[in-house]
């Protein structure tokens, strides 16, 4: 086990393919699904974690902490972010009564 | 050194406090009794603040060069400021006839306006990406204020998804820039492109090109501006078609010029391409609306597109001539918005621009001011709004990109059909039932000054032409 891991460590590239996957995830995420809106927050969830995985491992791989502290701040503003969107969430809920992607159709484009 | 530092950020301190103690007084108090002279006060106070920015000098660099204040960013926060302060104004007899005045609205707008000015004086991705959050968290919020209406929730729903998206896309660019190039801050990054620049670098520079045209809603990543300047109450639509496209493209240039400045044919062509596809757009998709703000919005999609023409080039000219042609398409924006306010028929606001047969027969002031304005918009000779448009078609040309001017004339023709056919409304019309005349003196004054600016600012511009010269000259050396 200790040789293969000293054959193929897991370096840069590797979080940085997760990070891509993950971030491709969250945008096909956000355009593909047709159900629930609550599915799109998720999705933009999910690219702004990918980006945090970015963001550190570069910070490691470049050993400068300057990465991990803007870390902080995305974690921050995403819940920040996440809680304005819930509550326009909740505001078309009640106006609308449904939160289905397909019922988002009042103005055309 | 801290007390250097927090004397440059000053002005956003000053705005950040008050929106906090505005709060505490609106909750702890009158609640939206006072929501009024909340307005009053919040306009004070940014034009208050634009004076202190304004009478400042040099460039100062704050917090290790996170922060600038230079004559770039003061140009654009005195612009920011000003047009805030006037939308404010506007929007008051508005939002109380609508039962829509709360006391949160003119706080929520001076903290997006602090986030706009964070924007345009961002040294560092991480103090960007935090303006820019601030800017637009507040302003998903505004956008749906009119919480008990099917279409506002809606666009706010919609702006904040896309607003979230780019985002995204932007902070995924800025871990790429950080990861390549070692640093967050413009000054590294302009130093890191200087020797050999990695393709990665290449490909966070285009995600942040891509995250910053959803914010200034340049084509193709303009989806969301027709519906939510639809949806939201109209003076929210006029607060977004002016002091944030304003703080947008000063990022945008901010971050160009700044970051990646030695590197100028990396991101020339993508500026190109964002300007000739948002002109054309702009141009072409207005021409079916029948709804006015939807038209405004795809009007402001072309202007924009000729901002970024401006940008395009490349030079100290072409920021020169995108300051001159932002000042001057928010002046228009605040007078076409004060006209739109004031559309309606028995207290009711309409926006259908079918509303607008011969309204120069009962309302022949208002009718020739926005006429004025329109032939501005379309960019017609005698007026403000062809100089802008000549100053950034003569520095793309002058910049080397003479096939962007020759389109970019072309573009100006096709948009100008949906500007002269609300005139031809105005004047040729037929007969239809009239819209109310007597509205409010105050929307009156604003549109009526915004015309009268498109007329007499072609003597000199209002001496904003070497303004505008020296805040390029800080921005590109």
């Amino acid at each position: 086990m200790d040789a293969y891991l000293a054959e193929a460590p897991i370096g840069l590239e590797h979080y940085l393919t997760v990070a891509a996957a993950l971030f491709v995830i969250g945008i096909f995420g956000l355009f593909l699904n047709r159900k629930n809106v609550i599915i799109i927050l998720m999705s933009i969830e999910l690219m702004l974690l990918a980006v945090n995985i970015n963001f550190v491992a570069f910070s490691a791989y470049l050993g400068d902490l300057v990465g991990q502290v803007f870390t902080l701040f995305v974690l921050t503003v995403a819940a920040a972010e996440a809680a304005i969107g819930l509550a326009i969430l909740v505001c078309f809920f009640r106006v609308r009564g449904t939160i289905d992607v397909e019922d988002v159709n009042v103005m055309k484009g | 050194m801290f007390s250097l530092d927090l004397q440059t950020v000053l002005p956003e301190v000053i705005l950040s406090v008050y929106a906090m103690v505005a709060l505490m007084a609106g909750v702890y108090t009158t609640k939206d009794k006072s929501a009024g002279l909340l307005i009053w006060a919040t306009a004070a106070m940014f034009a208050l603040v634009a004076f202190l920015i304004a009478t400042r000098e040099g460039t100062d660099p704050a917090f290790f060069g996170s922060f600038v204040d230079d004559g770039f960013a003061r140009f654009s926060k005195v612009t920011i400021l000003l047009s805030a302060a006037v939308v404010l104004v506007m929007s008051q007899e508005y939002l109380a006839r609508r039962n829509l005045l709360r006391f949160e609205y003119p706080v929520l707008v001076a903290l997006a306006v602090v986030g706009m000015m964070v924007m345009v004086s961002a040294g560092d991705l991480m103090v960007l990406y935090m303006g820019i959050e601030l800017q637009s968290l507040a302003m998903y919020v505004v956008a749906s204020l009119r919480r008990d209406s099917e279409k506002s929730t809606e666009a706010g729903l919609k702006y904040f998804v896309l607003g979230a998206l780019s985002s995204g896309l932007m902070l995924y660019g800025a871990s790429l820039v950080y990861g390549f190039a070692g640093t967050t801050q413009f000054e590294g990054i302009f130093l890191a492109t200087a020797v050999d620049v990695p393709l990665g670098l290449i490909f966070g520079l285009v995600f942040l090109l891509v995250g910053f045209a959803f914010k200034v809603s340049a084509a193709p990543f303009h989806m969301w501006t027709p519906d939510v300047y639809e949806g939201a109450p109209t003076p929210v639509t006029a607060f977004m078609a002016t002091a944030p496209k304003m703080a947008a493209i000063a990022l945008f240039a901010r971050v160009v010029f700044d970051g990646f400045g030695g590197v100028v044919g990396d991101w020339q062509q993508i500026v190109a391409f964002l300007s000739v596809v948002s002109v054309f757009w702009g141009g072409v998709a207005a021409i079916g609306q029948t709804n006015i703000k939807r038209l405004m919005a795809y009007s402001s999609i072309a202007h924009m597109g000729f901002a970024l023409m401006g940008l395009a080039s490349g030079t100290a000219f072409g920021v020169q001539a995108m300051l001159i042609y932002m000042a001057i398409y928010v002046i228009m924006n605040i007078g076409t918005f004060a006209f739109i306010l004031s559309m309606e028929r028995d207290g009711r606001p309409v926006t259908d621009i079918g509303a607008l047969h011969m309204y120069s027969r009962y309302a022949p002031m208002r009718a020739l001011a926005m006429l004025v304005l329109l032939f501005s918009l379309a960019g017609v000779p005698p007026m403000v709004g062809f100089f802008g448009k000549l100053y950034v078609l003569r520095a793309a040309y002058e910049g080397g990109l003479t096939w962007l001017a020759v389109l970019g004339v072309i573009a100006s023709v096709i948009g100008a059909f949906y500007y002269l056919r609300i005139v031809y409304y105005m004047y040729f019309g037929e007969e239809r039932e009239a819209l109310d005349t007597g509205t409010s003196p105050l929307l009156w004054g604003v549109l009526m000054a915004s015309a009268a600016v498109m007329v007499f600012g072609v003597i000199n511009l209002f001496g904003i032409e070497p303004l505008a010269a020296a805040a390029a000259a800080t921005l590109v050396n």
